[in-house]
Formats: C-alpha cells, sequence, structure tokens
C-alpha cells in the first residue's frame, strides 16, 4: 500500500499544470474563482482551446481519438483543472452522450457526433427530467410516435441545463406503453433547431439562467438518431449513470473551494484579527478539509479498483452523498463568514470582499447537488437495495 | 497510487482473521474478560508465537520490520473481535518507544522477551491538569547521585497493572508545560516507590493510576535523549493513535454488520423492520461512515511512518478526528437501531458500543485533533 504518485505521474501533473498555467486567459479564471456564469462564446472558445490540445475528452479512449489516460492520470488532470480555476468542461456532450454513442451507437452515429464533441464544436444537453418525471424518471410521457423513418415527439422536459446554448439533446422519449415503464424508452438524438422546439428559461435560485424547459411539438426525428434498440432507451440511461463514479464527488472542485476559504478566511479581518484566527471559523474550516481528506482517499480507493480494472467496490456508492454534502457545507462557510458583505446582489462590483459578494451564487446554485443526479434520497434506496439488501 | 498488500501482509490479515474467528467469538471473550489481568496469557504466547509481537519492531533487533500497514491489519481484526490483549499498551506503545529511543542495551535487554510474550509494558504519558498536553509533565526527574530520583503521578496508564516496566515521562528541567525538559524513563514495575492503583477501563481492559514517590533509577533509565523526549512521545503516541483508528474501524464495521443482519430479522407491526424506508437510510448513513472510516484508516497507515513530522500529524490527526466523530455516530445508531435489546450487557452491540466510546477519548479527542489540524494546515 502506498499513496505516492509516479515520477511518471508527477511529470504528467507538472505538463498539465503548466498547460493551465499558459493557456488559460486571466478574465476566465476570474469568473470562475468568483463563480460568475461564463457566457456561450467564452465557453465554447475554451473548450475549442481545450479540444485542439486533445484534452477537452480527456476520459475518452485513444480508438475514439481521447488521450487514452489512465485513471489516475484523469484524476491528476481534474485536479489541475480545478486548482488552476479553469472553466468546468460541459459534461453532457464529452462525458455523458459520447460514452453512450461509443458503446451502442452505430458506426454512423459514431462517425458523425464524436468528432465535433472532441473537438469542442458540438454543445449537448440533456432531456430526461420531466414536470411529472423527477426522482421516478422511468414514468416519462414525452411521446415518440414511429412515421416511416421519423419519430414525431411531443411532450416537454424540465430542467435542461444549458439547452439555450445546445445544438443536440439527447432525449429519453417514450415508444411503448406496454409493459413495465422501463421496457417502453428509447434513446434519442434531437437537434435543437428542429421546428416544433421551444425553449424557456428558468432561472434559479442564484439569479441566474443555467436551466430551461424544452416543449416539444410534432417534432421529427430520423430513426437514425435513436441510439440502440427501441425500447432499450433505459439500459443506456443507467449505463450513463454508472458511467463516471469518481467524479461525482467533486474532490478536486473541493479542494480548491478549502484552500480559498483558507484564503479568504486569513485575508479577512475583524477588529484587526485576521477571521482565520476566530477559534469557530478555525474549526469549521479545518473540519471540512478533514471531511474532505476522508472522500479524497474513499475516492482513491475506488479510482485504484478502476486501475485495475474491478468494479467500483462498495464505498463509491457513498462519494455522491459525502461530496455533495462537503460542496454545500464550503458554499455555507463561506456565505456566513461574509456576513453583511456576503448580501450585495448580483452587483458586478466589489462592496467589501467581492469574493463574499458572490457566494450566494454558489451557496444557492449548489443546493441542487443534492437533488440532481439521482437525489441523495435516491442515493439511499440504491445502497439500501442494492449493497444492503434491505427493502 | 496502490491499495494491494503484499503476499506477507495478506498472510498476517488473514491470521489474525482466523484467530479472532476461532478465538474470539463473545461467550469466549467475555471468559477472558472475568480475569483478573482482563486478558488471556495464552493468547499473548500465541501472539509472540505467530510473530505479532515483533511485527513492527525493526529486524536488526529480531522484529518483523512492519509498517503502520501491518499494524493495520492486526488491529483491523482485533476491532472486530474486540480483543482485550494489550497490544496497543505492550507493542505499539511500549515497543515503538524502545524501537525509537531505546539504547542498544536496553533493546538487547528487553526486546527479545517483547517479542517472545515474556514482557509487558505501560506508557505512562499524560497526568492531571495536562488533558491531551503531551508536554504538560508535572512529574519531577531529580539529579540523584548517578541516576535519577523521580515522584509525580501518571494518569490513566493503559496496562499499568500488568507491566513488568514502565516507561513515564517525566520533567529533568523547564516548568510543567514547557516543550523543553522532557526526558522519557525505563522503571520496573516493583521498583521501591512506584504504586500503581489498578481498575478497569470503559472497554474491558486494565489501567491504572501510577505514582511515584522518589522512585530512585539509574542513568541507564533514560530512553532518548535528557531533556528532549517530547518529540520522541509525540510519535510514539501518533503511532498507537494510527493504531487504535484501525480497531476503530473494525469495531464499526463488525458493529455494522450485526445492525444490518438485525433490522432484516426483527419483526414489528408484521414485517422486519428493515423494510421502513427510515431504517434502511439510518443504515446508509452509518455504511457511509465506515466506508470513510476504512479510507482514514488507510490513510493514516500509508502516512504514520512519514519522517517529517508535521506530515505525520496532519494525517493523524485528520483520522482520530474523523474516526471520533464517526465511531460516535455508528456506536449510538447500532443502539438506536437494536432497540431495547441494544441496550442490555448481554448482547455484543453493546460492547462495541464502549469500546468506540472509549476510543474518541484516548490520545486526543475530535476537539484536540481539529485543533492540531488547523494548527497545521492554517
Amino acid at each position: 500500500m502506498n499513496i505516492d504518485f509516479t515520477p511518471e505521474e508527477r511529470k504528467f501533473q507538472e505538463e498539465v499544470r503548466q498547460w493551465f498555467a499558459e493557456n488559460l486567459p486571466s478574465e476566465i479564471k476570474e469568473k470562475v474563482e468568483l463563480g460568475l456564469e461564463l457566457t456561450r462564446e467564452e465557453q465554447v472558445a475554451w473548450e475549442r482551446k481545450l479540444g485542439e490540445k486533445g484534452w477537452l475528452a480527456a476520459n475518452w479512449p485513444e480508438e475514439f481519438g481521447g488521450p487514452g489516460w489512465n485513471a489516475t492520470q484523469r484524476y491528476i488532470f481534474a485536479q489541475e483543472r480545478a486548482l488552476a480555476s479553469a472553466p468546468n468542461v460541459s459534461p453532457f456532450g464529452v462525458a455523458m452522450v459520447a460514452p453512450v454513442i461509443m458503446a451502442f451507437g452505430t458506426d454512423e452515429q459514431k462517425q458523425e457526433y464524436l468528432p465535433r464533441i472532441r473537438t469542442g464544436r458540438q454543445l449537448w444537453c440533456q432531456g430526461y427530467s420531466e414536470p411529472g418525471a423527477g426522482s421516478d424518471l422511468a414514468s416519462l410521457k414525452t411521446a415518440a410516435k414511429r412515421e416511416g423513418d421519423h419519430y414525431i415527439v411531443n411532450g416537454q422536459k424540465i430542467w435542461t441545463t444549458q439547452a439555450h446554448w445546445a445544438e443536440m439533446m439527447f432525449c429519453l422519449v417514450r415508444t411503448s406503453s406496454e409493459g413495465r415503464k422501463q421496457q417502453g424508452i428509447s434513446f434519442l438524438l434531437i437537434d435543437m433547431n428542429s421546428p416544433g422546439i421551444e425553449v424557456r428559461p428558468i432561472i434559479t435560485i442564484d439569479g441566474v439562467h443555467h436551466l430551461n424547459e424544452v416543449f416539444l411539438t410534432n417534432v421529427k426525428v430520423p430513426v437514425a438518431n435513436r441510439v440502440g434498440e427501441e425500447g432499450q432507451g433505459w439500459t443506456l440511461a443507467k449505463y450513463l449513470l454508472g458511467h463516471e463514479r469518481t467524479g461525482i464527488a467533486g474532490v478536486p472542485e473541493s479542494t480548491k473551494q478549502i484552500a480559498r476559504l483558507k484564503r479568504i478566511a486569513g485575508e479577512d479581518t475583524v477588529n484587526g484579527t485576521p477571521l482565520l484566527e476566530n477559534p469557530d471559523v478555525r474549526r469549521r474550516i479545518a473540519e471540512l478539509e478533514i471531511d474532505l481528506k476522508a472522500l479524497e482517499y474513499t475516492n482513491f480507493r475506488t479510482l485504484d479498483a478502476m486501475a485495475r480494472g474491478n468494479p467500483p467496490g462498495p464505498e463509491s456508492s457513498g462519494l455522491k452523498i459525502k461530496g455533495t454534502q462537503l460542496q454545500q457545507g464550503i458554499t455555507e462557510a463561506l456565505l456566513e463568514m461574509g456576513g453583511y458583505f456576503s448580501l450585495p446582489w448580483h452587483t458586478g462590483e466589489a462592496i467589501g470582499m467581492r469574493e463574499y459578494n458572490t457566494s450566494t451564487l454558489r451557496y444557492n446554485f449548489l443546493r441542487a447537488s443534492t437533488i440532481y443526479g439521482g437525489s441523495n434520497e435516491i442515493q439511499k434506496n440504491v445502497i439500501a437495495k442494492n449493497l444492503l439488501g434491505l427493502g | 497510487m496502490d491499495f494491494s498488500l503484499t503476499d506477507e501482509q495478506q498472510m498476517v490479515r488473514d491470521s489474525v482473521e482466523r484467530f479472532v474467528e476461532k478465538d474470539y467469538q463473545f461467550e469466549q471473550r467475555l471468559k477472558i474478560l472475568d480475569r483478573p489481568e482482563g486478558y488471556s496469557k495464552e493468547h499473548w504466547n500465541s501472539f509472540g508465537e505467530l510473530g505479532w509481537l515483533g511485527l513492527l519492531l525493526p529486524e536488526d533487533v529480531g522484529g518483523f520490520g512492519g509498517t503502520g500497514v501491518e499494524t493495520m491489519l492486526v488491529m483491523e481484526s482485533f476491532g472486530r473481535g474486540m480483543v482485550l490483549e494489550p497490544y496497543v499498551p505492550t507493542v505499539v506503545l511500549g515497543g515503538k518507544a524502545l524501537a525509537l529511543g531505546g539504547s542498544s542495551a536496553q533493546q538487547e535487554a528487553l526486546i527479545p522477551g517483547l517479542i517472545e510474550g515474556d514482557l509487558q509494558l505501560a506508557f505512562g504519558f499524560a497526568e492531571q491538569g495536562g488533558r491531551y498536553d503531551l508536554a504538560r509533565v508535572a512529574t519531577r526527574a531529580e539529579k540523584s547521585g548517578n541516576g535519577y530520583a523521580l515522584s509525580g503521578t501518571k494518569s490513566v496508564v493503559l496496562n499499568a497493572p500488568n507491566a513488568d516496566k514502565l516507561i513515564v515521562s517525566a520533567r529533568t528541567g523547564g516548568g510543567d508545560g514547557d516543550a523543553e525538559g522532557i526526558s522519557l524513563f525505563l522503571i520496573d514495575a516493583g521498583a521501591k516507590g512506584v504504586r500503581v492503583k489498578p481498575y478497569r477501563l470503559l472497554n474491558g481492559t486494565v489501567g491504572g493510576e501510577v505514582s511515584l514517590d522518589g522512585v530512585s533509577v539509574g542513568s541507564d533509565a533514560l530512553l532518548g535523549e535528557e531533556g528532549n523526549a517530547l518529540p520522541l512521545v509525540q510519535r510514539v503516541v501518533d503511532y498507537a493513535t494510527a493504531a487504535v483508528c484501525s480497531d476503530a474501524y473494525g469495531a464499526m464495521d463488525a458493529v455494522f454488520r450485526r445492525t444490518a443482519d438485525y433490522v432484516k430479522t426483527r419483526k414489528q407491526f408484521g414485517v422486519p423492520i428493515g423494510s421502513f424506508q427510515v431504517i434502511q437510510h439510518a443504515l446508509v448513513d452509518m455504511f457511509v461512515e465506515v466506508e470513510q472510516a476504512r479510507s482514514m484508516s488507510y490513510m493514516v497507515s500509508m502516512k504514520v511512518d512519514e519522517e517529517d513530522a508535521d506530515e505525520r500529524m496532519r494525517a493523524v490527526s485528520a483520522a482520530k478526528a474523523y474516526l471520533g466523530k464517526a465511531s460516535r455516530f455508528v456506536g449510538q445508531q447500532a443502539i438506536q437501531l437494536h432497540g431495547g435489546i441494544g441496550m442490555t450487557d448481554e448482547l455484543d452491540v453493546g460492547h462495541y458500543f464502549r469500546r468506540l466510546t472509549m476510543f474518541d477519548n484516548l490520545f486526543g479527542n475530535r476537539d484536540h485533533h481539529v485543533e492540531r489540524f488547523a494548527s497545521l494546515t492554517q
């Protein structure tokens, strides 16, 4: 047992660190640090830059034009990205639909989509949730009716992140209402410029437009845009959910945020004394950092299992629960450290410390982290059933 | 990064697991608990024969040269079995103090007996009024002739009533709380002026108050450098802290499994209580903490041999603070989910609870280690 990186891994880490230092524009870095939303143009420009370097599709195998990194290299890359305050890559293309296309898509679909995704030339969104299908996703109602070479799709999707940016949406639709509700679902790739699609913004409690409702009225989708067999959609959706177990813990991002918390608490003063010398603040930050350590090592255990070609062990199941609790705990600490200065709302200029002014952006938005990707309550149901043999 | 075990390590793990399974069933353990010395000398002798007593001692004195990982493998199973034998006081605290601070004469005189199972040790470092501060040493060692005369009281010394030799910290200079001026002494438990007031501890093992009334020792009783023993005491106590972290993980995992089994068989309202979602989520919360605890047990076992003292202390404090909190939670929830039967002394669950309750108060509790972690990271 040992935890050290090999000399090659350290060299790789150095290379990645240096690339970010040389290539990340300072105005983007600042926005990311403060938790401000990038514009579509900024997001796309950054993703194309990564794409040119061959690092946008960081987790892809070489076969599809990815760097072919192992689990440790991917972890190092994610850590360096977060520490550099580089933007998160939009996950819906590279990390979500692409693995499904690689595993279940036709050769035509692979050729059509993978090169664009890999180079940052196509943004995607995820059409899963519906007003009546949240945690109970399989009860979705958006219907796709076969007419010759096309499906005619009618229904409504909701909570669709970046639908207002995306060129494509991967979408779960109902192609049959026979049998179990999971069996009549299919997986379609829908062009967002198709007639009959209407995107309406949802402003979230951080005051920002991330999410949308997507209305589909008689939208024509070629049958060739179905991934997998008709009725196989639920299998594909589960494959996708199980695909990235380690990323979900958010260790790199939390590492960065705790370092930032310490910096801010060291700079801010109360009656001339750094906030970090307040015993309550000091203890609170230390406890967050200790929780991070535990999460980090649980993540390492999962990476180690994967590096050996084993499935993630039981430890990985708690990663989402603990990881999101930690993210929320960090944002809450910053919000409360800020006192009055966390109250100015979307000011665009610093009122006192700017870090406090924008603290409510992350605090408010990350309330969603324990809801999305299968709420933490759903995660507990799954662990109880699959790992503990209960229920 | 590599979490796999070597073949030798796997053998150690297997043999300790087998021992706990075969010789440490709950009824067998209760019989050992009834003995006045609180452990089984027969078991201790087999530990010696199996090589476990020399596992973490250096090879040049006849040990196995094991690391924190070997210690972890032993302690995890000991925690599962709630083993009572004084492995931590004698092998980890005593053995490490001798290995790191002992002169070759001291090592030659004592380590062979320790490895074979003929020697019991106890390490007195805590005093009233000092809480977890290892530098708070009011016990005095005055120069006297060619040696020293020791006076003072060491509190809650694990295994003191069984010990043949005592290792104690005493002040050869400076004031009560100074980091400088602390020395370690190796004394005979039967020496004139040594008095041990024995008692049982929360987990069933024995401990005692050790009072020293002008105990006269030669200069060869000094363990390590005069006046500069604090770093050694810290290192040895850190090693023991890592060891009890793995013990606590083992106990948490065992009591969690018992609880998961129990809710599948205990019926109320005509169904197993494990069919209720509120019970399921409570168990999942325990499960997640047990897995985090395991990660911390691995982490500290890999870091405890670290030469850089700050890095070692950061790792030890992070693990101890995390496990302190997690073990409270898991112990309390195990009682809660067992209901009334969990309150009884006849069920093993309450014994796990007491072992885990004791764990947080040993070698620095949560508050202490969160503060030490903060001071090393902020």
